[in-house]
């Protein structure tokens, strides 16, 4: 018999000298002639900003492998300076941050391929479990829309929320956790 | 299950999880009433995107890091505890060289952190934050001191029970977990929101650790047992590759 998992709990108020006490959102030096930015907020059901939660990121690399044993597509790079994992707070005006390369297009349910994102995980005080969303990008408008997650996603402004914001070369990601525009949220 | 469809499940968690996992919504639990979604969620279907993870949440580990009581120059205060278990993934196999993160309050129950405004003594002898490295049979262990409760505003005279913090992330980005684990026989159970939160009296008995007396050691520390199961069955077995 497999055994039962242990429950979530919420992250609480306090994460930050455990959890954060290094950077860990730029996952490739700003410098780097492919790094992107991504910016957002996260907002609670009020609109008020949530000044305290933790976003993570983990994806692939530029040419779409994940740095994993379970991704055995030895034809496909790894890159051994870049792990894939960021890992973000918020600031006192809720925003978080990565630096880091736009990922290749990985393998879908059923043979298909997904357009390139990011998987994501936000925690903090007031959720009892993660929240995981996933981030796209604004210039793959035909991968999107053939990327089985997002097209099956039947609520178009729900789907609209997972795809990026070109602000002049920063891609925008905002998180609303509740209430008009909420992100669409997964199930695992 | 039909590829990405949105789920009747409730945003609230009722139904899928049978209270053995907390819902978004516990309105009791006050933060939740304006951070839980309201829209239902959509399931995801597997793909390497979440059978994959990050192997290591963090960089290397430091030699002090699994032991909270020798991080500074002398001893905190406080009952000194060690705490150990195993780590499993969804079928029972063992998660090796997993990353655990733990933090918890002083034994006076304060964090050391600029927003716990409760007034008890910080104690700079004690951080109250540790990592280590799960080993080859998924054990961990920890060296610290007893946390106390502490009161919160959650509502007139609200208390936590004494809990440490864990943060794991396994095999997968499916197995990420963060959670608590309490002490055993607290009076403070029956009216944290939290704790309540999973309404399943056995999932409630899974965030409880066990007073262990093969892990205490004579003349120093009372041992606490603590085994956590991560989601994720087909998981990947965990390998040091990086």
């Amino acid at each position: 018999m497999s055994p039962e998992p242990t429950p979530s709990q919420t992250v609480g108020p306090f994460f930050h000298n455990a959890l954060l006490d290094e950077d860990r959102s730029e996952l490739v030096s700003p410098d780097h002639p492919e790094a992107i930015r991504i910016e957002g907020t996260v907002y609670d059901g009020a609109g008020e900003v949530v000044p305290d939660a933790m976003v993570e990121i983990w994806q692939a690399n530029s040419s779409g492998r994940y740095d994993h044993p379970a991704d055995d597509r030895e034809d496909l790079p790894l890159d051994e300076d870049f792990s894939g994992f960021g890992r973000s707070g918020t600031d006192v005006d809720g925003k978080f941050s990565f630096v880091t390369l736009k990922p290749g297009p990985v393998p879908g349910p059923d043979g298909r391929m997904q357009a390139p994102h990011l998987m994501v995980s936000v925690f903090a005080r007031g959720l009892l479990k993660r929240l995981v969303t996933r981030i796209y990008f604004p210039d793959e408008e035909e991968a999107n829309a053939s990327d089985p997650v997002l097209s099956s996603i039947e609520d178009r402004e729900l789907r609209r929320t997972l795809v990026a914001g070109d602000e002049g070369g920063v891609l925008r990601f905002d998180i609303r956790l509740q209430g008009e525009g909420q992100t669409a949220f997964f199930a695992l | 299950m039909a590829v990405g469809r949105e789920t009747t499940n409730e945003a609230t968690g009722a139904g899928r999880e049978d209270g053995r996992q907390p819902p978004y919504l516990y309105p009791d639990y006050v933060a939740t009433r304006l951070r839980a979604p309201k829209k239902p969620l959509i399931i995801l279907p597997r793909t390497l995107s979440d059978t994959t993870g990050p192997a290591y949440g963090s960089g290397p580990i430091g030699e002090l890091d699994d032991d909270l009581t020798r991080q500074h120059s002398g001893e905190p205060l406080g009952e000194r505890i060690i705490v150990t278990g195993r780590v499993l993934d969804g079928d029972g196999r063992p998660v090796r060289g997993g990353l655990i993160e733990i933090w918890q309050a002083n034994a006076a129950g304060r964090y050391t952190h600029k927003l716990d405004q409760h007034p008890a003594p910080l104690d700079p002898n004690f951080s109250g934050a540790g990592r280590c490295l799960t080993d080859e049979e998924g054990r961990y262990r920890f060296v610290t001191i007893k946390p106390g409760a502490y009161p919160w505003k959650n509502h007139e005279n609200a208390w936590r029970p004494a809990h440490i913090h864990l943060s794991l992330f396994g095999s997968a980005f499916r197995s990420r977990l963060i959670t608590q684990m309490y002490f055993p026989g607290d009076p403070l159970f029956e009216h944290d929101p939290i704790f309540q939160s999973v309404r399943d009296e056995k999932a409630q008995q899974r965030m409880i650790s066990s007073f262990d007396l093969e892990t205490t050691r004579p003349e120093w520390a009372l041992g606490y047992r603590f085994d956590i199961v991560l989601e994720g069955r087909e998981a990947t077995p965990m390998e040091n590759h990086r």
